[in-house]
This record gives C-alpha cells, sequence and structure tokens, in this order.
C-alpha cells in the first residue's frame, strides 16, 4: 500500500551570509514515512528543520537532494495538492476580504462552485468555531481567529491528508481544546494529519507516532508507546501533620521534602523506595496521608534526552 | 483560465478595498478639477491647460498606483507568507504570477476609468460654459475623442510598468523594486537618447553598450501623445498601432521573464 506521506533522504541547504556566503543545512537526508491514516506528531525545538520540512512538501522551497512524495506522487504535483490541506505557521490571508469570502475564493480554486461553494463554506466555519465571525475583514481579526481561519482554509476540500504548521500557535486553552477535537475527528473520520508542534502534550494525546527533530536531523521516530517505557521514576508523597523530628530522620530515605501550603510535605521518593512501608511508619508517627502519585518518564522527558544528545550541525 | 481568473478576482477585490488607491484616485481628481482654476490664469491657453494638467495627472497618479499597488500585493503576499496558502492549493507559480498581474490591470483600469470620468466631467463643463465665440479658437475640441487614444496609450504604458512591478517584485525587496520601477519609467521616457548616443561619445564600446542597454530597456516615449492631442496635431496611426503591438511584445517578455525566477524562487 502506498504511504500518504513518504520522504527519502530529503535535504535541503540554505546559502547565507552576503559577503562570505556559506551553505547552511536546514534538513539533513531526512527518510520518513507516514502511512494514511495516522496522526503524526513532528517535533523538535526552533530550528530543527519542521518547518522546512513542510515548505519541502508543500513545495514552497525545492530541495537540494532527495525526494518527497504525497499519496504515491511528487510533491509539488497539482493532483496531489487537490487532495491536500496545509496551515502554514502565523498564517496570513487577505486583509480587506471577510472570513467568508477568503474561505470561498479557495473553495473555487478547488473547483467547487455555485451553491456547494456556501455549504462548503458554512461548513468549515462550523467545525474550527468562527461562526460569529463570517462576515468580518480578516484584518479585525484577532491571532487566536487568525489562526482558525487557517485551519478552515485547510479544511475547505476535505483533504486526505492535512499538514498543520504549528496548529495551536497563538490559541487561547479554548481554542486549543477545540483544535484538538477537530484533529481526533479527523482521525476517526481516517484521514492522514501531519503536524509540528512544540506542544508536547498535545502531540502525546493526539499522536499514534511521532518524529522529532534536532539540529536538521530525524534523531527519533516511533510509537509514543514505543517511545515511553513509562519507566517509573520515583514517587511522589504529599503527607500532613509531619513533625520536624519525623521530616529530619527521613532526609536519608527520600529525594527531597517540599513544604506545602496547610502544613502538608511532598516526599520525592526514588522508584525502589517502598513506599507502602513509608506511609506506615508514617502513620504511627501521627502524620496523615493525602495523595500518593507514580511519576513516569513523559514524552518531554524523552524529547529532552534525545534533542540534547543530537550533535551539532556540521 | 479559471484559476488565473479566480486569482485575478480575488486581487482586484483586495486592492479596490485599500484605502491607497482611493487617496490617489481623489487627490487625481482634485488635480484635474484645479486645472480649471489654473487654466483661468492662463488667458487663452485655458482649454490646452486643462488638457495638459489633465492628462499628466492621470499619467503621474495611475503610474503610482500601478507601481504601489503592483509591488505592495505582490511583496506583501510573499513578505507575509500568504503566498504559502494559495500555492499549497491547486494553483501553479505560472497561474499565480498571470492572475496576480491580470488583477493589477483590472485595478488599473478601474482606477484611471474613475479619473478619466472626472477629467472628462471637467471638459464637459469648460465646453457648456464658454462662449462658441472662444470655443471655435481651441485648436481641437473639448471633448476631442483623442483624448481617449492619449488615456489608451497611457493604460499601455502602465501595463508595462505593472509588469516591470511583479517583475521586480518577483525577486526583489519591496523598497528596491519601486526604485527599480520608478528608475526604468524615467530611464524608458529618455531611451531615445541612448540609441543615437555615437552622437554623444566616440567610444565603441560606450556606443554599443548604451544601444544594448536601448533595446533592454522599455522604450516609453512612444507612448506619450499628449502634446499631439492638445494641440490638435495629427498622430500617426501606424506608429500607434506598432507601439501598442510593442507593448504586447514587451509585457509577455517581461511575465515570461517573471514566472521564470519565481518558479525557482524559494519560499523561506
Amino acid at each position: 500500500m502506498t504511504s500518504a506521506i513518504e520522504t527519502e533522504a530529503l535535504t535541503k541547504e540554505f546559502r547565507v551570509g552576503f559577503w562570505r556566503p556559506r551553505m547552511h543545512c536546514a534538513l539533513d537526508a531526512l527518510t520518513l514515512r507516514v502511512e494514511a491514516g495516522e496522526v503524526f506528531g513532528f517535533l523538535g525545538p526552533n530550528g530543527a528543520g519542521k518547518s522546512t520540512t513542510l515548505k519541502l512538501l508543500m513545495q514552497l522551497i525545492y530541495p537540494t537532494s532527495g525526494r518527497a512524495t504525497i499519496l504515491g506522487r511528487p510533491a509539488g504535483d497539482l493532483d496531489v495538492k487537490r487532495r491536500i490541506g496545509f496551515l502554514a505557521e502565523n498564517p496570513y490571508y487577505y486583509d480587506y476580504l471577510t472570513v467568508e469570502e477568503v474561505l470561498a475564493y479557495f473553495a473555487r480554486l478547488f473547483g467547487v462552485s455555485g451553491a456547494a461553494v456556501a455549504a462548503r463554506v458554512g461548513a468549515v466555519i462550523e467545525d474550527v468555531g468562527i461562526e460569529a465571525y463570517r462576515k468580518t475583514k480578516l484584518r479585525a481579526l484577532s491571532k487566536g481567529n487568525l489562526q482558525r481561519v487557517g485551519l478552515a482554509q485547510a479544511l475547505i476540500n476535505d483533504p486526505e491528508v492535512l499538514f498543520l504548521d504549528e496548529p495551536m500557535s497563538g490559541l487561547d486553552p479554548i481554542g486549543r481544546h477545540h483544535v484538538r477535537d477537530l484533529i481526533l475527528k479527523l482521525r476517526q473520520r481516517g484521514r492522514t494529519v501531519f503536524f509540528s508542534s512544540h506542544i508536547l502534550s498535545d502531540a502525546e494525546s493526539l499522536c499514534s507516532r511521532v518524529g522529532i527533530m534536532a539540529q536538521g536531523r530525524l534523531v527519533a521516530c516511533g510509537l509514543v508507546s514505543e517511545m515511553l517505557a513509562f519507566e517509573l521514576k520515583g514517587w511522589e508523597l504529599v503527607v500532613s501533620g509531619l513533625s520536624d523530628d519525623v521530616a529530619g530522620r527521613l532526609r536519608t530515605r527520600v529525594r527531597t521534602i517540599t513544604p506545602l501550603t496547610h502544613a502538608r510535605f511532598m516526599l520525592d521518593l526514588p522508584p525502589e523506595a517502598e513506599p507502602e512501608t513509608l506511609i506506615g511508619e508514617l502513620r504511627a508517627t501521627g502524620a496523615q496521608l493525602v495523595s500518593l502519585n507514580p511519576v513516569r518518564e513523559t514524552l518531554e522527558d524523552y524529547f529532552v534526552k534525545q534533542v540534547s544528545a543530537a550533535k551539532p550541525r556540521t | 483560465m479559471r484559476v488565473i481568473r479566480l486569482i485575478a478576482g480575488a486581487v482586484f477585490k483586495e486592492s479596490v478595498r485599500d484605502r491607497v488607491p482611493y487617496a490617489m484616485v481623489v487627490f487625481a481628481v482634485l488635480l484635474i478639477a484645479a486645472s480649471y482654476l489654473i487654466g483661468q490664469l492662463t488667458a487663452g491657453q485655458d482649454m490646452k491647460t486643462i488638457k495638459d494638467l489633465g492628462l499628466a495627472a492621470l499619467s503621474i497618479f495611475g503610474l503610482f498606483i500601478a507601481v504601489f499597488i503592483g509591488i505592495g500585493l505582490v511583496s506583501k503576499e510573499v513578505e507575509k507568507k500568504s503566498v504559502f496558502g494559495l500555492l499549497s492549493k491547486p494553483v501553479s507559480r505560472t497561474q499565480f504570477i498571470l492572475g496576480k498581474y491580470a488583477g493589477l490591470v483590472m485595478t488599473l483600469a478601474v482606477n484611471l476609468g474613475v479619473m478619466t470620468m472626472a477629467f472628462f466631467a471637467m471638459l464637459y463643463y469648460m465646453n457648456a460654459t464658454t462662449p462658441a465665440g472662444v470655443r471655435a479658437a481651441w485648436p481641437s475640441p473639448a471633448m476631442d475623442p483623442r483624448l481617449l487614444l492619449a488615456i489608451g496609450l497611457i493604460f499601455a504604458e502602465l501595463m508595462i510598468v505593472t509588469a516591470l512591478a511583479l517583475f521586480f517584485s518577483a525577486f526583489s525587496s519591496p523598497l528596491l523594486a519601486t526604485l527599480l520601477t520608478l528608475g526604468l519609467w524615467v530611464a524608458g521616457h529618455f531611451n531615445a537618447d541612448l540609441r543615437n548616443f555615437e552622437n554623444v561619445v566616440d567610444s565603441a564600446v560606450v556606443v554599443a553598450v548604451a544601444r544594448g542597454v536601448y533595446y533592454v530597456i522599455p522604450n516609453l516615449a512612444p507612448f506619450d501623445v499628449k502634446a499631439e492631442v492638445v494641440y490638435g496635431m495629427p498622430i500617426a496611426m501606424r506608429a500607434v498601432s506598432f507601439t501598442l503591438i510593442y507593448a504586447a511584445v514587451y509585457i509577455a517578455l517581461l511575465l515570461t521573464a517573471t514566472v521564470t525566477i519565481f518558479r525557482r524562487r524559494d519560499f523561506k
């Protein structure tokens, strides 16, 4: 079966510097496969090569070497463009056109005509939750609402593959929740979503697979569940009624003791500690248990580990 | 063709809602109106002064509109990255450039149309309020249809300027594109001097370079028939036809060059 997105040794170098030009490798031999129906999170710090990859896939820039295909055809092919949607980072459209006009314009570019234009525009406006701004000119919209217009235009052709560059950027918590729901809905409908993000919690909750970029290279790629062994990193124990004397004796058995409000303390225990035994001992001294939580490795920990280990560009 | 039409329509809609061209058109209309007052100061020359000033206002403000909208719209699209949204749709870069050009020309036509109507309204008023004896002394009638020919040639010239603005926008910054376009417009009006450079210098190399430059930069002098129209002198229609063919060829070459550059450009 053809992959939804495939890149093979995709490389992009830019010439930088005016007087002494030198080549800067923004993307170094990226080989990647995203299967149809996947929600793929493309993660990495600023300057890691995420936007460069998306621009190469949209053929807004041309590769120095390597190749990229979408739905089995070369990236940039007009037939492919009919079947995909793209939201750029910090999108800007046309100041003096209204939300409806911009979306109708984009719908017509896909060959939608007549009454179908209004129906399609209405559907995407509802999908992204900007019904109140239909007749508003884009220059009067907030950053978050512009981002929603950007999402709406990316969905206007009901794309098979959706590319989103930092889709949560500029959105308030409600907006982010809305976009998360939208991506989940698209996943249920069997659409492929490829999105770049800094927000790891979104990737963790939405993606079946993620790729981590650093210094222009893909440093890790795979299922979130495989990447994280959900290894236990320790225990977080909160107790109240802890006397100074008991707290002093505990210092050798816990990593840290942090005083909290209302005479509570948070004890950070190593993974090998036996919290049940400790809780029993503490109860005997008159302390009460407030909560006990295991601390496991998150995608953020994994991300930081991978990005820190990446070698600098040569 | 459908895609080019759609892009042109969006450019037109976006630019007619922009306030900058309106300001220019209003200013041009005011200048045309002011020409009436200036005409009163020049005894016996009032009609010539009004026509001269009116055509000059059309030409200069048309130039500003062509340059500022031409460069503003395309550079803004690239700088603010709205080009990303458009080029990720089923739109080729060739369609993008041709659509933008068609939209800019439509905008220019409407702006020139408004200025022309204001100009003719002024001439009609002059004609209606001037005694027949005085009118008989005018070198050409107030509502001379040849004025439309002069305006048509101004429009053709501005179509070249718009293509130049688009060409420079395809690879340079808005400021540089503006300077280069305005510079070529000025040079284009004095192009004939380059052709006859051997009358000025002896060096064969310099003469050859000047001749080369003559063929590259647009020759805009033939588009200016204001004096002939205002003073009622004959205009050779053959020369006008040749000038229009020249404009079509020059625009086609410029758009081809623009598309070639734009197709290779990386949008960082």
